[in-house]
């Protein structure tokens, strides 16, 4: 072998066409915005003194938790239009492989990675088996348990009659009463926050340790390899 | 009472015999049209209807339960509807303050049931436990879910009074020992409006009733079988403290400034934002005050199953999953903390193990990387 400087060819290949990243993005800004919300709604900031006139906290925590909210929920009806339209990686978010071996497999190699048992991971174009798994469980399951509990608690304001009321009040007799949905919606906030402590996480460190870009990926909509070999 | 009274008879001539006067009648008829929120012409209605229809008989059963509801409806708030709805409604039987007893008493049950078949309301106060062969609740020697199918099988609606029997309240509570089961899961096959409550207001029980009489009609219901005229908005919606919810303005302990100044008792665990009742507007005791007038938070004792909800003073409550108690916000935390943690160590391991390959790979590059391709090979 000839001692020479190392020539490492970077193939590319378009991956997250540009309403998706914008999806992403906005998605995530959303998620924020209403797990700190929800934080206060559930455990509100300490007691104001004055005139009540004088203030208007709560409503302003809740508008902007409203607000979000509807933002994450069209939103949502956006990517699953944009999951028939976009390109085929777009519809990753919404379909499992559930009955392809190769998937399991992958799966388990991954889990290896991350657990040190594997020297390096596989390339993927769109995502890898453990994200695809966590992106539909967690973004597509849990974000419908979010919507569909989220606006059957927001249907109690709105009122019976209510288009709120008529789409989502029958998840509350269904789980079983107000005070379960508020619990369930809590814990739905704990989940998703886990989930994105994880997300950001492995994000950064498949961007530095895998054989492929992440990050970037996400702005730029190219994903980057960093070396030929399969 | 002990005795039907024929049903040719009519409310008004009935009350004209118990020496109410036409004026007392009208003045009643005037408040329970506005209790129900109906427009003022319809006092007029709800009198003609008294003078002209025949008097339906009510049965009402006492089941499991501690008899709250009827205290409650016996202090109906303007003094006179208590007399005058407890007339008007033909009450046949009571078990509770009927004067006959044992057979006597029983045999009224099997004559209305006969000669108003299909015809009378069966309030039912409490509900029927179906544990130890229904052994826990014994109505004249035999179970009460029996008497309760019995006549619920030849009534026109049943009106299951109170938590109790709406819900299933204190007696189905973790781990309902007697299976105390509510009354619209034993009767499937007649309407049942559930007047929930822990006591139901009194007001909301002569009410519901007095606009099934007049209007010869149920009232309309909510998904749970509630009528939307009582229970149709949240205490929360109606609440005198909401504008202190919206300011941000807490009780945060019992014996604070906020306290004293009336603030929102959401933080002591208040249970309005998630109770359907009417209480922030028909109040209690004569429209004297209500629990979070007078200082407590709700406990939400017309939910379904609020003694299961573990804490009438937080507002984060428990869950109970698979027989596993837990607090969302304590094992949330616990969650982002140890998931932190193990974060952090994962990275510091891996920068670690990076660290060393790098070294690896320098010290032989090119060992390294035929190993590495061979291994990937083996892989696929």
């Amino acid at each position: 072998m000839q001692p020479s400087l190392p020539t490492t060819r970077q193939t590319a290949v378009y991956v997250y066409q540009a309403p998706l990243r914008a999806w992403h993005w906005i998605n995530a800004a959303a998620i924020t915005v209403l797990a700190i919300t929800g934080w206060f709604i559930a455990n509100p900031p300490p007691s104001l003194s004055g005139e009540a006139s004088a203030h208007f906290q709560m409503g302003y925590i809740r508008f902007f938790h409203f607000a979000a909210a509807y933002v994450f929920a069209v939103g949502f009806l956006f990517r699953l239009y944009w999951a028939f339209v976009g390109n085929r990686y777009a519809r990753q978010l919404f379909t499992l492989p559930f009955w392809r071996r190769s998937f399991w497999a992958e799966l388990l190699h991954e889990l290896r990675w991350y657990a040190f048992q594997e020297r390096e991971p596989r390339k993927y174009v769109g995502h890898n088996p453990l994200a695809h798994l966590f992106m539909v469980v967690i973004i597509t399951v849990g974000g419908l348990v979010m919507i569909f509990t989220g606006f059957a608690l927001y249907s109690e304001q709105t009122g019976l009659g209510s288009w709120q009321d008529r789409l989502f009040g029958w998840v509350i007799p269904l789980v079983g009463q107000s005070q379960d949905v508020r619990m369930w919606h809590h814990w739905g906030m704990w989940v998703l926050v886990v989930f994105v402590m994880l997300h950001v996480y492995t994000a950064v460190r498949e961007d530095v340790m895998s054989r492929q870009s992440l990050i970037s990926t996400m702005i730029s909509g190219w994903r980057m390899f960093k070396d030929d070999r399969p | 009472m002990s005795s039907p009274i024929s049903t040719s008879d009519t409310f008004y001539n009935h009350f004209r015999r118990h020496g109410i006067s036409r004026r007392t009648f009208l003045n009643f008829c005037g408040v329970s049209a506005a209790t129900l929120g109906l427009a003022p012409t319809m006092a007029g209605r709800i009198a003609h209807a008294l003078e002209t229809k025949p008097r339906t008989p009510v049965i009402w059963l006492h089941g499991l339960e501690c008899t709250c509801c009827s205290e409650s409806f016996i202090r109906s708030a303007h003094p006179l509807a208590t007399d005058v709805i407890l007339s008007m409604i033909s009450l046949d039987y009571d078990d509770l303050i009927m004067a006959s007893a044992g057979h006597q008493a029983e045999a009224i049950l099997d004559d209305i049931r006969t000669r108003y078949r299909g015809q009378y309301i069966l309030a039912v106060e409490g509900n029927a436990p179906f544990g130890q062969d229904g052994m826990s609740c014994f109505i004249a020697g035999r179970p009460f879910h029996e008497q309760l199918k019995e006549m619920a099988a030849d009534c026109s609606a049943v009106v299951a009074w109170g938590s109790c029997a709406s819900w299933g309240c204190v007696q189905a509570a973790r781990p309902n020992p007697t299976q105390a089961t509510p009354v619209d899961e034993i009767i499937r096959d007649k309407p049942v409006i559930k007047v929930p409550g822990c006591p139901p207001i009194a007001e909301v029980m002569t009410g519901i009733l007095t606009y099934m009489l007049t209007f010869d009609r149920l009232p309309e219901l909510d998904r749970q079988g509630r009528p939307k005229m009582f229970y149709g908005q949240r205490i929360h919606d109606k609440c005198y403290r909401r504008p202190h919810f919206d300011a941000g303005q807490f009780v945060e302990r019992f014996d604070d400034e906020g306290a004293r100044k009336g603030y929102c008792l959401y933080k002591v665990g208040c249970k309005g934002p998630t109770t359907y009742n009417a209480c922030s507007t028909v109040r209690w005791n004569n429209g004297v005050s209500f629990p979070i007038q007078s200082g407590h938070g709700c406990i939400g004792c017309s939910e379904k199953g609020f003694w299961d909800k573990e804490g009438f003073y937080q507002h984060v409550t428990d869950t109970h999953v698979f027989g596993v108690e837990a607090n969302a916000d304590k094992v949330g935390l616990a969650a982002v903390g140890g998931v932190g943690a193990a974060i952090g160590a994962h990275a510091a391991y891996s920068a670690y193990r990076r660290g060393k390959q790098s070294v690896d790979q320098s010290a032989g590059a090119g060992e390294q990387t035929t190993a590495k391709a061979t291994e990937t090979e083996s892989q696929d």
